[in-house]
């Protein structure tokens, strides 16, 4: 059952562009792909480390600024991918080695702060950046002679790209070092206690959220073929941490969900209303108050709780300690 | 020589508005552990509010109260119907306070629009004022002198009075605070009202040397972290010591090295962060 749904959702987005019905709609499910991904990044960190990070923004635009340079200065297509995800990394080895000085509310801060800065680089080091005029890149890549120029065959990349990051997810939870970043997440004393390094453990999970989150900003840069200050905005850091939230922190399927709905809800509120940030902030504290636990493992809440209206009350057990709504 | 003077006053009013701005956060910090990423919106929402009393033909001084108040009396709200009920959690704590600042910038965007508004300086205190053959801008020197007054009267209030002695229980510990028959959800409103107004108040006195525009709130958030994580949170000597840092890091490296004036405020809080990660005058957390 669960082979033929995944078949199925293989078989859907792997067709998605000859049934879409549009360039438009081609373009929006890129979107939700690459932000995906960039929601799987910070899943890592909110999700199973529970490390919030409101700076995530940063890196991901260290990552498009790092390729869009390199793209201008005329570097091929490996160089730039392998040039941008190594800043990214270096960046976030950095990031991680100052915020992991603070936990809970220490890192948030931390995180934030940091983020702000790379802002305030992309936005004042105009000989760097371009300062609020941001950098546009001539056409995307063509990796392995490739072309990449039309809708779909992005499309399909960044398909690949995004089946990649969700098995590599798949792997790292269900992996003993998923799981010891688990329990750093719950039971860090407990840890420490049993010998594992928990500030290593962290530093790593840090890493391959950095990782992701490189590759997601490269994929931003590929499709707008420009990179703005506002890619690395306070707002951008907020909207991937909503994805997150809003799909459900610490399961796999939760970020992506997330990221559909923030990116659909993005373009469709867009065309009728110019308030974004408004409505943002409004499902920021609509989703804290209703469904903290975010829209997947909540619908599971809520359906379990419709399911068991004709039978008989047990007590029910938590959604989130449950092993299947996390995975 | 004068430049450097006249930079040096400048980093000392940036730091008193700052100390405004962080003492009340720092404040909210030490004692209800809320990162309250609204702190930025009351600066820039009070600003605007005393913009528009201005214009309505209020004086200066009453209008700065009058908002000041204004935005303490929203902070109040938002403490009573809001964080109240997420206690404890800390990642809705952020996210509320997150989805707020997003909400009130964008009705500050829509009801005074994108414009920069430059609040005019009260007649009384314009012009120059000229001291040992250097002159400075009155104003200036006027906004360090009501920084010290606050900081003075915070130290009174926290220090001195029978309800700062309250605060300070609930800061060391909230639980025995709560047996020993303080009331402390009350202390929390007084506490996140106070924080509000004085967030309120310093972006009204801001007003004519920074003027109000979009944008201000997330401005003056990072740098009211970066003061919290460089003096240590619930610390108010912490705060000032930390608001001073800044406003010199800010006003220099901003006329030294203009492009990367955001990147020198990194420098202080990257050290103290590898070397007091609690921050110069906070306490280990227990």
């Amino acid at each position: 059952m669960r082979y033929l749904a995944l078949a199925a959702a293989l078989l859907l987005l792997g067709t998605l562009p000859l049934w879409a019905g549009g360039i438009y709609y081609v373009n929006i499910a890129s979107q939700i792909l690459f932000y995906a991904v960039f929601a799987l990044a910070i899943n890592v960190l909110v999700g199973y480390a529970g490390l919030v990070t409101l700076g995530h923004a940063g890196l991901f635009g260290i990552a498009a600024y790092t390729g869009a340079q390199l793209l201008n200065g005329g570097h091929g297509h490996a160089a730039i991918a392998v040039g941008a995800l190594a800043a990214t990394l270096a960046a976030a080895a950095l990031f991680a080695v100052l915020a992991l000085r603070g936990t809970g509310i220490g890192f948030v801060m931390i995180t934030l702060a940091i983020g702000q800065i790379v802002w305030g680089v992309a936005y004042r080091w105009i000989s760097l950046t371009n300062g609020d005029n941001g950098v546009s890149i001539s056409g995307r890549p063509s990796p392995l002679g490739l072309s990449l120029a039309s809708p779909a065959s992005f499309y399909w990349a960044t398909l690949g790209v995004f089946l990649v990051a969700i098995a590599s997810m798949a792997v790292f939870v269900a992996s003993p070092f998923g799981a010891s970043v688990r329990g750093t997440r719950d039971q860090p004393r407990r840890m420490a206690a049993l010998g594992y390094h928990v500030w290593l453990i962290r530093f790593l999970a840090f890493l391959l959220s950095g990782f992701w989150t490189g590759v997601a900003g490269l994929l931003y840069l590929y499709y707008n073929q420009f990179v703005s200050p506002q890619a690395v905005s306070l707002t951008a850091s907020a909207e991937a941490l909503l994805m997150v939230i809003s799909g459900g922190s610490a399961t796999l399927l939760g970020p992506v969900a997330g990221a559909a709905l923030v990116v659909i809800m993005k373009s469709v509120a867009s065309a009728y209303i110019e308030r974004w940030n408004f409505v943002l902030g409004a499902i920021f504290v609509a989703i804290v108050i209703f469904v903290p636990e975010g829209m997947v493992p909540g619908a599971v809440r809520l359906g379990s709780r419709a399911l068991a209206l004709g039978r008989p009350r047990v007590p029910a057990a938590l959604p989130a300690a449950d092993g299947e709504a996390r995975r | 020589m004068s430049l450097w003077l006249v930079l040096a006053v400048n980093s000392v009013t940036l730091g008193g508005l700052l100390f405004l701005l962080s003492a009340g956060f720092s404040l909210i910090f030490g004692l209800m552990r809320i990162p309250n990423l609204t702190h930025g919106s009351f600066f820039m929402l009070g600003a605007y509010l005393a913009a528009s009393l201005i214009q309505a033909g209020l004086g200066f001084w009453t209008a700065a109260l009058l908002s000041g108040l204004l935005v303490g009396a929203f902070g109040g709200v938002i403490e009573r119907l809001l964080l109240r009920r997420l206690a404890g959690a800390e990642l809705a704590q952020v996210l509320v306070t997150l989805g707020l600042s997003f909400m009130v910038a964008d009705v500050c965007l829509k009801v005074w629009t994108g414009d920069p508004i430059r609040i005019a300086t009260p007649p009384a205190l314009t012009g120059t004022a000229r001291v040992a053959g250097l002159t400075f801008p009155i104003y200036r020197l006027a906004i360090s002198v009501i920084a010290v007054a606050f900081a003075l009267a915070l130290w009174a209030l926290l220090d001195r009075t029978r309800l700062g002695a309250m605060i300070r229980a609930g800061v060391d510990d909230p639980a025995m605070a709560r047996v020993a028959g303080i009331r402390v959800s009350r202390l929390f409103t007084i506490v996140f009202c106070l924080g509000a107004w004085l967030a309120g108040f310093a972006g009204v006195i801001g007003g004519p040397i920074l003027s109000v525009y979009p944008g201000l709130d997330q401005e003056m958030l990072p740098l009211a972290l970066v003061v919290v994580i460089l003096g240590g949170s619930g610390s108010l000597l912490g705060s000032l010591v930390g608001s001073l840092v800044v406003g010199f890091l800010y006003n220099f490296g901003q006329a030294m090295f203009p492009e990367l004036a955001y990147v020198v405020l990194f420098l202080p809080m990257l050290l103290v962060l590898v070397v007091r990660p609690h921050g110069l005058f906070g306490r280990q957390p227990v």
